[in-house]
């Protein structure tokens, strides 16, 4: 029952001596050296890569600037590889990396980038200290010490020290990220005002050396990129790339289907099957890192009870919601690390099961159930999913009230403790298993002064000493094979033990047409990447 | 003839000269207007306080360590008495400056000057609209009141007026431009026409115009009729309303009865006599819907990715982005102000009865 | 009412009662105003129109009672199985949303909300509004000045961030919803009272009263008000339909009414998604709140025709 077909025939036949209107004809597809992309990008606050910390944002980072170490985007199972450094040495004692500088590259301002540059990128990003800066932040490096700590011997040659041996894998996957991305320091530094590190500057302008450079950002509206054709790696085909802001999904799909854009980002489940019949337009699919999930309190005595954490586990209808309205777009997935990842665990314990979790009640002495709140963010995803939660939690007679707010309202309550239940997704800051396990499975103190903001086993009040010292174990480990091997442990106890129901994983589908190929989105460690597509 | 409802201010008025009188008048509007502004500005800071949404994590994100968090606390002055912190916003927004916005990272003055064209650009259109077709159909509906011609005009207006806009909108936007392909879609320009014009008013059909880019401005017109239009329908479906209920009320009256009498013709009767007379009524309704508009209508501007006011105060709000609402406020509160001092002016100036 | 209607044969009773509401020298307050009452009902019966929309909202009130015994399903009643069925399909008259909850029960279930809705915030901001604007146009001078700075003040405020701020500060739900839009929506009520104030608190009439020692007060309420009614009706029914969608905008921020509520104007919002391809899910509550937006509407032009005093006149 389509209703675009029975309009197309009303219109046909009531239009067709109307003329048109005087408007010259748009054009019939985009030009073919201009990508054009719908996308949500209100998220991006600012252009600082050393200061962003949001989708959009790492998306626009990405090809504008380069990393010391990166990936392959036409095989990002690979792992990462030599980037703006083009080779690296680790000391015996797994401190000391030293990283030998590409040469000939230069930046978008035609400076020519050396250790230097790399030097005052990693240093700025601990000096400025914004959210994204723990990533660098946790091997040690400080303003007092970084003097010493990241230092450029030569032009060629950066060396950098870190406070105790971490697996390598480790730090050279945090040097893949948004963090470490390397800015022209000349034109950085040009900028400075009261050592703020030039960040008001860089916030809404680039000084990169990526495939592309930065032509306009209007907050809310777009951002306009153009091709850097002495890139490095490749001479980007696009030209011009131009990122739309456009927030409902019936409106990228009527684009996309016109041809004023070539790819949409953010169509929903129905529009994504409502456009797989039209031969101009494909869509791909990509397995990203986001994984949601619900939490339980454990300063509340009823959700602090293992079996009611167990029994609530059986409670959640994966299946049903996975082919109902989440269709394609999230996957059933029961462990905190994303596939994809070093020591994925693919075991799917937990089914909805009634009568199981019934019994569980019954066991913890609440066989009639009780009232319980969730809090969740008012995007429709998650409040279906809510909505999904509160009639399955029903049937076992626990009384869901849905307690919807801003994003910011219920992140605030979740980071004050002061919840039962929570609802949302948490997507890794790095491609390390590690950024997942310290957040999901460590908790050094459990106190509400430790203020252990950035870790959600703190924040969900789980007091886990054992868990923890795994975790510590396993980011020092420079075996890859038993690093792995002990992620999977500890996946499997937590699945088993803690207040965290993780339900599914993101799988991203991009609507494009046909005729663009080679936009890849990045998978679960990096994000997109336009330098590489052709039409 | 002064009665006993007239005010003491107008009393002691009578006694002054021309132009003690104008300087008292004017003075007292000044006043006023700065009484308003400021009680809007302390109602927003205010709301600022009270709303239960941390400005703090709007800049840092989820992710924050108590570290990060407290710098930025300290950084928005936050620390300080409530008292001195509504001091130093005051002192800023007197001198024009309302601040960086945390989510655009630019001066919320700037954000403004771009983000309010748009609205402007798409409400006045609307309104031009709405009372081009609306006081006739409202007029024409109130002629005859009762018969068809009445019924239709009603159900036409209420038709647009109980559909949620963003029906209508996508609706719209599936059948003239998914299909017909007649106009243009959403955002105010095809991608590649952006940044062609010199920015001059914000508002592209003037600015291409300036420019002599006659193709953008068709290709301008092409995207905003859409959504221009969709709005006009509300504003024309209150407009014709009230047009109409005015001019039922004058069709009535007394004069009316004797212009018939003297034999004036029925043309002008209505459209000169009647229609003369609820003009102040008429221009406060219609001063009031483009206020309105102004505000910027946010599921339009989402719908249409029209890049305007509402979707700015929105945002703002929802992630506690205080100096960028305050501003907003302020724009949108200045704009009701002046709207409303038109609307008495014309009372003062055009309806002897209210003088 | 009268003793007589016990004993009489019914024919008499009707004529009687007819009699009674229909003379020209009531004998009491109590019949007069009965009097009134009926002369409504007949103006209201000669003009079809306002009966159809009297008819709507009557039907609405109907359904509101009876709901558990029109619906057919429970309103939050979830079936993943069978979710976006079309309209008409096995169980499903008007078809059944993303949850595969049956959409005509919770439109049934969902007039209790709109009644509510509609009913308190017409009980509360033109009230005020009126109130406002009356007392500012008809005083003047320090009153009017003071009185419409502070409506100027919230008419200048942008709407949304007036409710939003207010819900968001008392907390989500449909009745702080219903609160904060009564917040925002009276301004427009003071000041179109006063206009009308301002242009008839000079007539001859008002002066007449004045002369004759009547208060202000009474002048108020019992003159300025009257002849305000028939703006302020038209504005309120011409409002209603635009306060349900304020609320279902709340809704959609969630701030309004809370979910598995079946609010139309949240299951509006909710159903935009699957507009291009499922066009009941939103359209169907659509067509609700655009049928009872019309029953207002047609009835507040009839009652425009009947509580207008001007038009009784001539």
């Amino acid at each position: 029952m389509k209703i675009q077909n029975w309009l197309k025939g009303l219109v046909l036949a009531t239009a067709i001596s109307v003329p048109a209107w005087s408007a010259p004809p748009s054009f019939a597809a985009t030009p073919d050296d201009i990508l054009v992309v719908a996308n949500r990008i209100d998220d991006i606050i600012s252009l600082d890569p050393q200061e962003m910390f949001e989708f959009a944002g790492t998306d626009y980072a990405n090809n504008v600037y380069d990393s010391l170490v990166s990936f392959d985007p036409k095989d990002l199972s690979k792992g990462y590889e030599p980037s703006l450094a083009e080779s690296w040495t680790i000391s015996e004692d797994g401190k000391t990396f030293t990283f030998t500088i590409r040469e000939g590259v230069k930046f978008h301002s035609g400076n020519d980038l050396t250790a230097h540059d790399a030097e005052f990128s990693l240093r700025r990003a601990v000096g400025l200290n914004k959210t994204p800066s723990f990533i660098l932040t946790q091997f040690g490096f400080t303003p007092d010490n970084m003097e010493s700590t990241i230092k450029a011997t030569d032009d060629r040659t950066l060396v950098v020290v870190t406070d105790k041996k971490y697996a390598p894998s480790f730090v050279l996957n945090c040097f893949t990220s948004a963090i470490s991305y390397i800015v022209d320091s000349k034109e950085v530094k040009s900028h400075e005002k009261d050592g703020d590190w030039g960040n008001e500057w860089l916030r809404t302008n680039s000084a990169g050396s990526g495939a592309y450079s930065l032509v306009s950002w209007k907050p809310n509206e777009s951002y306009t990129l153009n091709a850097n054709p002495d890139y490095w790696r490749a001479k980007p085909a696009m030209k011009r790339v131009i990122v739309r802001h456009i927030q409902e999904s019936a409106t990228q799909r009527l684009l996309l289907e016109k041809g004023d854009v070539d790819v949409a980002r953010n169509l929903s489940p129905e529009d994504i099957a409502g456009i797989s019949g039209n031969s101009d337009l494909a869509v791909d699919e990509d397995l990203r890192g986001r994984i949601m999930y619900i939490s339980m309190n454990q300063k509340d005595p009823i959700l602090s009870k293992p079996q009611v954490i167990e029994a609530l586990k059986y409670l959640v209808d994966y299946k049903g919601m996975e082919g109902a309205f989440l269709k394609g777009q999230w996957k059933v997935h029961q462990a905190f690390l994303p596939l994809t990842y070093m020591g994925e665990l693919k075991d799917q314990p937990f089914s909805f099961d009634v009568e199981k979790a019934k019994g569980l009640l019954s066991e913890a002495g609440y066989p009639d159930g009780f009232d319980v709140e969730i809090i969740v963010r008012d995007a429709q995803e998650r409040v279906e999913i809510a909505q999904s939660l509160q009639n399955t939690f029903a049937q076992a007679g626990i009384n869901v009230s849905l307690i919807q707010g801003t994003g910011k309202q219920i992140l605030g309550k979740y980071r004050a403790r002061d919840f039962q239940i929570y609802l949302g997704a948490w997507g890794p800051d790095y491609p390390d298993p590690h950024t997942n396990a310290d957040t999901f499975a460590s908790n050094p103190d459990n106190a509400d002064e430790a203020q252990h903001l950035g870790k959600l086993a703190w924040r969900n009040a789980w007091a886990i000493p054992e868990l923890t010292a795994m975790t510590e174990a396993a980011v020092q480990e420079t075996d890859n094979a038993k690093r792995a091997q002990m992620y999977v442990d500890i996946q499997k106890e937590h699945q088993k033990v803690s207040p965290f129901a993780e339900m599914f994983q993101k799988n991203e589908q991009t609507g494009r047409r046909a005729n663009v190929s080679g936009f890849v989105t990045g998978s679960a460690v990096t994000a997109v990447y336009y330098w590489t597509v052709t039409k | 003839m002064n009665n006993a409802a007239g005010t003491a201010t107008q009393k002691r008025r009578e006694g002054s000269s021309p132009l003690l009188k104008r300087l008292r008048g004017l003075t007292t509007v000044l006043l006023s207007i700065i009484a308003t502004l400021v009680g809007l500005l302390f109602i927003t800071f205010l709301i600022g306080r009270v709303m239960p949404i941390d400005p703090v994590l709007a800049i840092v994100g989820e992710r924050a360590s108590k570290e990060v968090y407290d710098a930025a606390y300290l950084s928005l002055g936050l620390d300080k008495p409530l008292i001195v912190q509504f001091g130093v916003f005051l002192q800023q927004v007197f001198t024009g400056d309302f601040g960086i916005s945390r989510l655009t990272a630019r001066p919320v003055s700037d954000d403004i000057i771009r983000v309010f064209p748009a609205t402007l650009e798409l409400a006045s259109v609307a309104t031009v609209f709405g009372v081009l077709f609306g006081v006739p159909m409202g007029v024409i509906a109130a002629v005859h009141q009762g018969k068809w011609q009445d019924q239709l005009i009603r159900l036409f207006g209420l038709f647009g007026y109980s559909m949620p806009i963003f029906w209508l909108g996508l609706m719209g936007l599936l059948i003239f431009y998914g299909i017909l392909g007649w106009v243009g879609g959403p955002g105010r320009l095809d991608v590649f026409y952006d940044d062609l014009v010199p920015v001059i008013t914000g508002m592209i059909l003037v600015d291409s115009l300036i420019a002599g880019e006659i193709d953008i401005f068709w290709n301008a017109v092409s995207h905003i009729i859409l959504p221009a239009s969709l709005l006009g329908y509300y504003s024309l479906a209150y407009i014709s309303r009230m047009t109409r209920s005015f001019m039922l009320e004058q069709l009535t009256q007394e004069y009316i009865i004797t212009a018939r009498v003297k034999g004036l013709s029925e043309h002008a009767v209505i459209w000169r006599h009647a229609l003369g007379n609820v003009m102040i009524p008429l221009i406060t309704v219609i001063a009031l819907s483009y206020a309105n508009l102004l505000e910027g209508s946010v599921l339009t501007e989402v719908i249409f990715a029209w890049p305007g006011l509402g979707q700015y105060l929105t945002t703002a709000l929802l992630s506690a982005d205080m100096n960028a609402v305050m501003g907003g406020t302020v724009v949108v509160g200045l704009i009701f102000i002046g709207l409303n001092l038109f609307s008495d002016f014309l009372y003062k100036v055009v309806d002897p009865r209210a003088r | 009412m009268t003793d007589n209607t016990n004993h009489s044969p019914p024919v008499t009773v009707l004529s009687s009662l007819q009699a009674w509401l229909t003379t020209e020298t009531p004998q009491s307050r109590f019949q007069a105003k009965m009097t009134q009452l009926y002369r409504g009902w007949q103006s209201l019966r000669s003009n079809p129109l306002a009966l159809v929309g009297f008819l709507i909202l009557v039907t609405l009130i109907l359904v509101a009672i009876f709901a558990p015994l029109l619906a057919t399903h429970g309103p939050s009643e979830q079936n993943l199985a069978m979710r976006l069925a079309p309209p008409g399909s096995e169980g499903y008259l008007l078809g059944s949303d993303e949850f595969g909850r049956d959409i005509w029960s919770r439109i049934v279930f969902g007039s209790r909300i709109t009644l509510m809705i509609v009913v308190l915030v017409a009980c509360t901001a033109p009230v005020f509004g009126l109130l406002v604007g009356t007392v500012a146009g008809y005083l003047g001078g320090w009153p009017d000045m003071v009185l419409m700075r502070i409506t100027d003040i919230f008419l200048a405020f942008p709407r949304l961030v007036l409710a939003l701020a207010f819900v968001a500060a008392l907390g989500a739900g449909i009745e702080n919803a219903i609160l904060a839009i009564s917040l925002t929506a009276w301004p427009p009520y003071a000041r179109i009272a006063r206009a009308e104030t301002l242009t008839i608190r000079n007539a001859d009439y008002i002066s007449a009263i004045q002369l004759q020692g009547a208060g202000s007060l009474r002048i108020i309420t019992g003159h300025i008000w009257p002849m305000c009614m028939s703006s302020i009706i038209v504005r309120v029914t011409l409002d209603m339909a635009g306060i349900i969608l304020t609320a279902a905008g709340l809704g959609f921020l969630g701030l309004g009414a809370q979910p598995p509520m079946p609010e139309w104007g949240a299951m509006i919002s909710a159903g935009r998604k699957f507009l291009l391809d499922h066009w009941w899910v939103a359209t169907m509550p659509g067509l609700a709140i655009f049928i009872v937006s019309l029953g207002f509407n047609l009835l507040g032009d009839g009652l425009r025709d009947i509580l207008d005093p001007k038009g009784e006149q001539s």
